[in-house]
């Protein structure tokens, strides 16, 4: 069994705690929109802290050391043998100094920037979906003797986390998962308590990728809000800086630390300059006009079956896929029948088993499998959750195996089919 | 107490190797379970019928296709293990080619050989109650099967692809990354994605996944730089003779089978 997007799944519980700023995440979302521009909780730093100040790498250490010393573990982007990756990091010289990417439809390569920007590269391959909603995770486990089942909860999450680098379209997507596993009747209260602790540095991007449409999303590329600090990296004049912001009172007390001086003119448009060129530098673009009624409408489209030619089924952009939260639950007994655990893991409804019911998959070929992706993170999802399911990472482009792009395939279904079938008839 | 039986047909006797090397795993079984007829790991034999059979191996010897009928006859569940025994191993090579070619070639008296034209999979001789995939099969999942068959339920086996288990284990996709032909898309999960982990391209010694498209994965390969025998031989190894396999290799194999 999948909890999946009308399944809130038994994985959730009930006792969660809030979110950063003790408050739940609002159920009333306003209007929904097309674009993945979720709103962060409420008092998860609507507006910035303070005023912005600049500072140096020994600055970003000090921060690193900082929330170290206050118990966070600190995960960041590194440098693994062809990716950047987020993992635990120490310090600043385990960022990939010195290191871009180069990112299209199914290919990815590290490339040399020949100069000494931390954060110069855009999406990495996995999301911060990987550290708050992992791909395992022990949920009970339970001793049966004959007639009686005893569950020991799995103890709460461990150390604190504080991300590096979150770029804005992870952000929002950061957003869209607190709304689906914290603002419906069900609530994961392990997804709560690790988002709760959360310790968020953004980075405004610098570099977007050729698979980057954030600007269509209307989430990037600067970060806004949601966060506890935010980082515009300036290589300016052969000086690395950092103009910091802080966006909660926990974020401002660690940039106290730094007594470093306000941000000036000079480097506030700095700032904006690398947001500007940034936005001015999208790989790619998604025309959301309408996008909800236009994926409805395509269920028909022969786009659905050259789409599926092309498919894998393979699973790859759903889970790396920020917004994606499918996932099933497994019982894993020992061989004696004593000792039983219950797992969640990451699931995707690219299987047959996503949508399997007594008489097989509801989802039985590619084509209905691709089509349920498409339409569920452009279109129901918006009717699910008030926002776009998608928010233009662009991992979902650069990890497909295939080369399938999300947003020309969205753009193929506006060019109407040369023998438009009957509204609800049987597909060719 | 259930009887539990273990066959060998044509294999190397890896995934029996695999069953033995449960060991410890296996010692809480010990009275739920015989071991009735296991002649690789004792001598003693138990007379049928036995509650669940393992067959491993696949049927390549008339002596074998009647065998396996007789297996099938005094074992209420049946179980086939491995690439062999579920598709024909790597000696389903032979189906590609002529037999007798072999037989002359390795054999100073291919007359005294009896054999079949063909390696086939037990489930194309006798109905199978589950298929246990891989070249070898995976230890924690022959556990589960044998614990789901001792409670009479159906086993919790993904037949998913090994991109799942890539993905849920963090490795960075090294057909996207390096370049690196890879067979993970169209390859049923099991073996945890040892290979892109040490940075190789899945081989595929866990057969098809269940909703797979090996054209397209055939075309990447393709666009890789991969030449086209390159591609027949990549989809002609342990699973060589599963169906949407061998369609797929003699796509690429220059007209021949
Ligand atoms: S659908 Fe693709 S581009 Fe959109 S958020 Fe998911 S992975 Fe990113
Ligand atoms: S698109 Fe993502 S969230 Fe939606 S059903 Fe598929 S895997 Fe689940
Ligand atoms: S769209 Fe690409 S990544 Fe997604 S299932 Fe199909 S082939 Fe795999
Ligand atoms: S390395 Fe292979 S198995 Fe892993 S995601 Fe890429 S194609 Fe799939």
């Amino acid at each position: 069994m999948t909890s999946g997007p009308a399944d809130a799944g038994e994985a959730m519980g009930s006792a969660a705690r809030a979110p950063t700023g003790g408050m739940p995440p609002s159920r009333d979302r306003g209007a929904p929109t097309e674009k993945g521009t979720a709103t962060p909780p409420p008092g998860t730093g609507q507006a910035a802290v303070g005023a912005p100040v600049i500072t140096d790498v020994a600055g970003l250490q000090t921060v690193i050391d900082t929330l170290a010393g206050q118990g966070y573990t600190v995960i960041g982007p590194t440098r693994r043998g062809s990716a950047i990756v987020l993992a635990e990091i120490g310090g600043t010289q385990d960022l990939p100094q010195g290191c871009g990417d180069s990112q299209d439809a199914g290919t990815y390569r590290v490339t040399d920037r020949r100069d000494e920007a931390f954060f110069g590269f855009a999406a990495t391959p996995q999301s911060w979906k990987a550290f708050l909603f992992p791909s395992r995770e022990l949920l009970w486990s339970g001793a049966a003797a004959p007639g009686r089942l005893t569950v020991t909860p799995d103890p709460a999450p461990g150390k604190p986390m504080a991300f590096l680098g979150v770029r804005s379209c992870d952000l929002h997507a950061i957003y869209i998962q607190d709304r689906v596993l914290l603002g419906r009747a069900y609530t994961d209260p392990r997804y709560a308590a690790r988002r709760a602790d959360a310790f968020i540095i953004a980075v405004g991007c610098s570099d977007p990728s050729s698979t980057c449409f954030c600007v269509s999303m209307g989430t990037g590329p600067a970060p806004s809000a949601g966060f506890d600090l935010s980082l515009t990296e300036l290589l300016r004049d052969g000086r690395h800086r950092f103009v910091a912001r802080a966006g909660s009172e926990r974020g401002a007390a660690v940039l106290a630390c730094l007594t470093a001086p306000t941000a000036g003119p000079d480097d506030l448009s700095a700032a904006q300059a690398v947001t500007d060129t940034a936005a001015a530098h999208m790989g790619r673009h998604l025309d959301t006009r309408g996008i909800r009624d236009l994926l409805y409408a395509s269920a028909d489209h022969p786009r659905w079956d050259d789409a599926a030619s092309r498919c894998l089924s393979c699973t790859n952009c759903t889970l790396v896929c920020p917004t994606c939260f499918c996932a099933s639950l497994e019982t894993v007994p020992d061989l004696t029948g004593e000792h039983l655990t219950r797992q969640r893991v990451w699931d995707s409804c690219f299987t047959s088993g996503h949508s399997h019911l007594s008489a097989g998959s509801v989802h039985g070929t590619t084509r209905s499998r691709y089509r349920q992706w498409l339409t569920h993170k452009l279109a129901s999802w918006v009717d699910q959750f008030g926002t776009s399911g998608c928010v233009g990472c662009g991992r979902c482009i650069t990890w497909c195996p295939a080369a399938i792009d999300i947003t020309q395939e969205a753009a193929a279904l506006r060019v109407p089919a040369p023998h438009d079938p009957a509204p609800g008839g049987e597909p060719a | 107490m259930r009887k539990l039986a273990v066959w060998k047909f044509a294999s190397c006797d890896g995934c029996q190797l695999t069953l033995l090397n449960c060991e410890d795993d296996l010692l809480p079984l010990t009275d739920q379970v015989e071991i009735a007829y296991f002649p690789q790991a004792t001598r003693a034999v138990a007379a049928g019928p036995y509650d669940l059979s393992l067959v491993d191996g696949s049927i390549t010897t008339p002596a074998d296709a009647e065998r396996i009928r007789q297996v099938r006859a005094v074992s209420r569940r049946l179980v086939s293990i491995g690439a062999c025994a579920t598709a024909g191993g790597i000696q389903a090579l032979r189906n590609f080619s002529d037999i007798g070619d072999f037989s002359s070639a390795v054999y100073a008296r291919p007359e005294y050989i009896d054999t079949l034209a063909t390696s086939t999979p037990v489930a194309a001789h006798v109905p199978v109650d589950f298929e246990l995939n891989g070249c070898p099969i995976d230890k924690d999942q022959l556990l589960t099967v044998i614990t789901a068959f001792l409670r009479d339920s159906k086993p919790d086996i993904p037949s998913h692809s090994v991109c799942v288990e890539c993905k849920q284990r963090g490795t960075v996709c090294v057909m996207v990354a390096d370049g690196i032909p890879c067979m993970g898309p169209v390859t049923h999960a099991g073996c945890g994605a040892i290979c892109p982990s040490y940075g190789r391209g899945c081989y595929s010694c866990f057969g098809p996944q269940d909703t797979l498209n090996t054209r397209s994965l055939a075309g990447r390969f393709a666009f890789l730089g991969m030449p086209e025998p390159a591609v027949a031989r990549t989809f002609r190894t342990f699973y060589a003779a599963a169906p949407p396999f061998a369609t797929e290799s003699s796509m690429h194999s220059g007209g021949g089978r």
